[in-house]
């Protein structure tokens, strides 16, 4: 852990958002760089990106294609490894661990949602839900009463058996929300998490984020490229080129809880039943 | 992770292509069911083999003219050209040999067979008084001839059940006259049935007289062919067979680098080269059976491959949410595993049924053997793991990053 200090010696260039004294740093990425070699050509996805992301915050990264924000959650979500710098997760350098390291801190320490949601198909929501306790080794009755939990804070209670293509969008996309959180993970990674979803379903999810992020203090970054989407977290992070182009509070947060009571309910198959 | 989980998971990745998994198995229940029907038919075979030469005794031995192997040339025993094997031979190694208990002479004679109306064409052998013991094989009606028969070259003859049938058909021939190269022999006995041996020969189709009336009478010459001896016990019959040997030798006043000119072989040693035979057969059949189980154990390959490809995604979420590459690797091994067990569970079961049904069908003794399954267990196990490591390892290669963005 002495890695630990080292960081601590080279203080983050921009530390924004929650940063209070006693706020605990779940992400602190420092000097972060990533370069690709295809073929002869050297791709510099990263060059130097060092972040402190504290408990409790809710973060939107943003950023045009090729501007490192996928590369960024990539290494965030310990998919990959950067070629340069240091990466602390919740305490616990992460920036060099191998293959079988990485798995078991995604297992233990991240929940994602993608933009695809990303569910086994012809298997049950609750069964989908359950998969990441599998992995952790979690005991039968304890990974069914801690998935039945998860679906129904997302407000799927009664879908459980359900396959994704008995599913909406939203509805998959609340599972795998629900799957993201079952381990209960420092970390929620969400990529383009509304880019399948039309614009009331996306409220509905960010709905459910920002719940969770104020009701359970869990710690979320968001990738997306919409703007408005953003402005459900509480601080962007703006990449270009590799480098963190601004970091900033959002100064008019938008409440999906106060907008989905002034949207007209949609004639929707499926949403009709809730 | 544990094993179990990762057992269940393969399970339901399994059930959820129920079709394509039926298919894939397929393969591998052809061949475990094709291996133990095979190997069941060869077992059966040496099983009835073995039977058969127990039933003519294992206390048997040949003595034969000439010698199978001269110089390197290989003669036929019994041969024609040879005359070397006398009356007096026989008489000399029932008198000389203590381990010997009984002696016959065979000679064979090719007849037509007349009786009222009715004519068969047979061999006509002519042995001692000894052939029933000897052989085990006892008279039904009637009785053998005797030694006073045999001295006095008596016309009298034993004939066995086919001929019984065919040329008295509902009558007993007991007493009744049958002439044998146009000379009348009376029939003395009627021999058990015996029924077909192993090639389908109808071994009811005999007739014996004593050997002194077929040598004089039918074929007008005194050499002997082959004679048959029993030795006082099974453990006696090497002893005898060397007793044999030396007497013959000294006899024939043959010097120690002059070859045999006569044969004794022992049936232990036919049992031997018998099974060595069905042994044969069986390995081939098993072959040409596993064969099949190779093709069905490619089959899974390809599957599987197949499988990898088009679940990319799916090892991908799996990777991403916190499985080791290990536990996907696993996952895999195991679903071919399973594919292979399972198929070889139902390949034992049609296999031993097949097994049941081929007497019934085609009249093949069978023998299920239970090293053949539990062969065919292993192996398909062993094709499981063979053929699903790669697809397997490949699956556990994939990069998370990569295999999310498939589609």
């Amino acid at each position: 852990m002495s890695t630990t200090f080292a960081v601590e010696t080279h203080e983050p260039a921009v530390v924004l958002g929650k940063s209070s004294p006693e706020a605990r740093p779940v992400i602190q990425l420092d000097h972060i760089h990533k370069t690709y070699t295809m073929g002869d050509v050297e791709v510099h996805a990263l060059r130097g990106v060092s972040l402190t992301i504290n408990e409790g915050e809710f973060v939107a990264i943003m950023g045009a294609s090729g501007s490192g924000k996928s590369t960024t959650m990539n290494i965030l979500g310990c998919l990959d490894r950067p070629t340069r710098g240091t990466y602390i997760l919740d305490g616990e350098d992460v920036s060099q661990m191998s293959k079988d390291e990485r798995a078991d801190i995604r297992c233990k320490k991240i929940g994602f949602v993608f933009q695809g949601f990303n569910l086994l198909s012809r298997t049950s929501a609750l069964e989908n839900v359950e998969l990441p306790m599998l992995y952790l080794g979690v005991d039968a009755a304890t990974r069914h009463e801690r998935a039945m939990e998860a679906l129904n804070a997302v407000g799927l209670a009664g879908r459980e058996q359900n396959h994704p293509n008995q599913l909406s969008g939203g509805q998959q996309q609340r599972v795998a929300v629900a799957r993201s959180l079952v381990n209960h993970p420092a970390l929620i990674l969400a990529d383009e998490p509304t880019g399948n979803l039309d614009s009331r379903t996306s409220v509905e999810v960010m709905e459910i984020f920002q719940r969770l992020n104020r009701e359970r203090g869990i710690t979320l970054v968001l990738v997306t490229h919409e703007p408005d989407i953003a402005e459900y977290a509480d601080r962007v992070i703006v990449f270009k080129d590799g480098k963190i182009k601004s970091d900033h509070p959002v100064e008019h947060r938008r409440s999906a809880a106060e907008e989905l009571k002034n949207l007209p309910v949609i004639e929707d198959e499926d949403d009709e039943e809730e | 992770m544990n094993l179990l989980m990762i057992i269940r998971v393969a399970f339901r990745a399994l059930v959820r292509n129920k079709m394509r998994a039926a298919l894939t198995m397929l393969g591998i229940i052809i061949g475990v069911s094709a291996v133990i029907a095979m190997v069941s038919i060869g077992q059966g075979a040496s099983a009835s083999v073995q039977a058969q030469i127990e039933s003519i005794g294992t206390n048997l031995l040949f003595v034969s003219a000439g010698a199978q192997n001269v110089g390197g040339v290989r003669s036929g025993t019994g041969d024609t050209g040879n005359q070397n094997l006398t009356v007096d031979d026989l008489d000399a190694i029932k008198r000389e040999v203590p381990s010997v208990s009984m002696v016959t002479p065979s000679v064979n004679a090719r007849s037509q067979l007349v009786a009222g109306n009715m004519n068969w064409n047979t061999n006509v052998t002519g042995v001692s008084e000894q052939y029933p013991d000897v052989r085990k094989w006892p008279v039904a009606t009637g009785s053998f001839f005797t030694d006073a028969d045999v001295r006095t070259a008596a016309r009298v003859i034993v004939i066995g059940r086919t001929l019984a049938d065919n040329l008295y058909p509902g009558a007993d021939p007991i007493g009744q006259d049958i002439r044998v190269m146009n000379l009348p022999f009376r029939v003395v006995g009627v021999l058990a049935a015996k029924g077909q041996d192993q090639q389908g020969r109808d071994q009811d189709d005999v007739a014996f007289a004593p050997f002194t009336t077929v040598q004089k009478k039918i074929l007008g010459r005194d050499r002997i062919q082959i004679a048959y001896v029993s030795a006082i016990s099974q453990d006696a019959t090497y002893t005898a067979q060397s007793q044999i040997t030396d007497l013959l030798r000294q006899r024939h006043k043959l010097t120690a680098n002059e070859p045999d000119d006569f044969t004794v072989r022992n049936m232990t040693d036919i049992a031997e080269a018998a099974n060595e035979t069905s042994k044969t057969m069986t390995i081939l059949l098993a072959c040409i059976a596993g064969v099949s189980l190779l093709v069905g154990g490619i089959g899974i390959m390809n599957i599987m491959l197949v499988s990898v490809t088009e679940r990319t995604r799916e090892i991908g979420i799996r990777m991403a949410i916190g499985a080791r590459s290990s536990a996907v690797r696993s996952q895999f091994l195991i679903e071919s595993i399973v594919l292979s067990l399972t198929g070889g569970a139902i390949g034992i079961i049609l296999g031993v049924v097949l097994s049941l049904v081929i007497p019934a069908f085609l009249g093949w003794p069978t023998l299920v053997s239970m090293m053949a399954i539990v062969g065919s267990v292993l192996f398909s196990a062993a094709v499981g793991i063979f053929f699903g490591y790669y697809p397997a390892r490949k699956a556990a290669s994939l990069d998370p990053i990569e295999a999310l963005r498939y589609e």
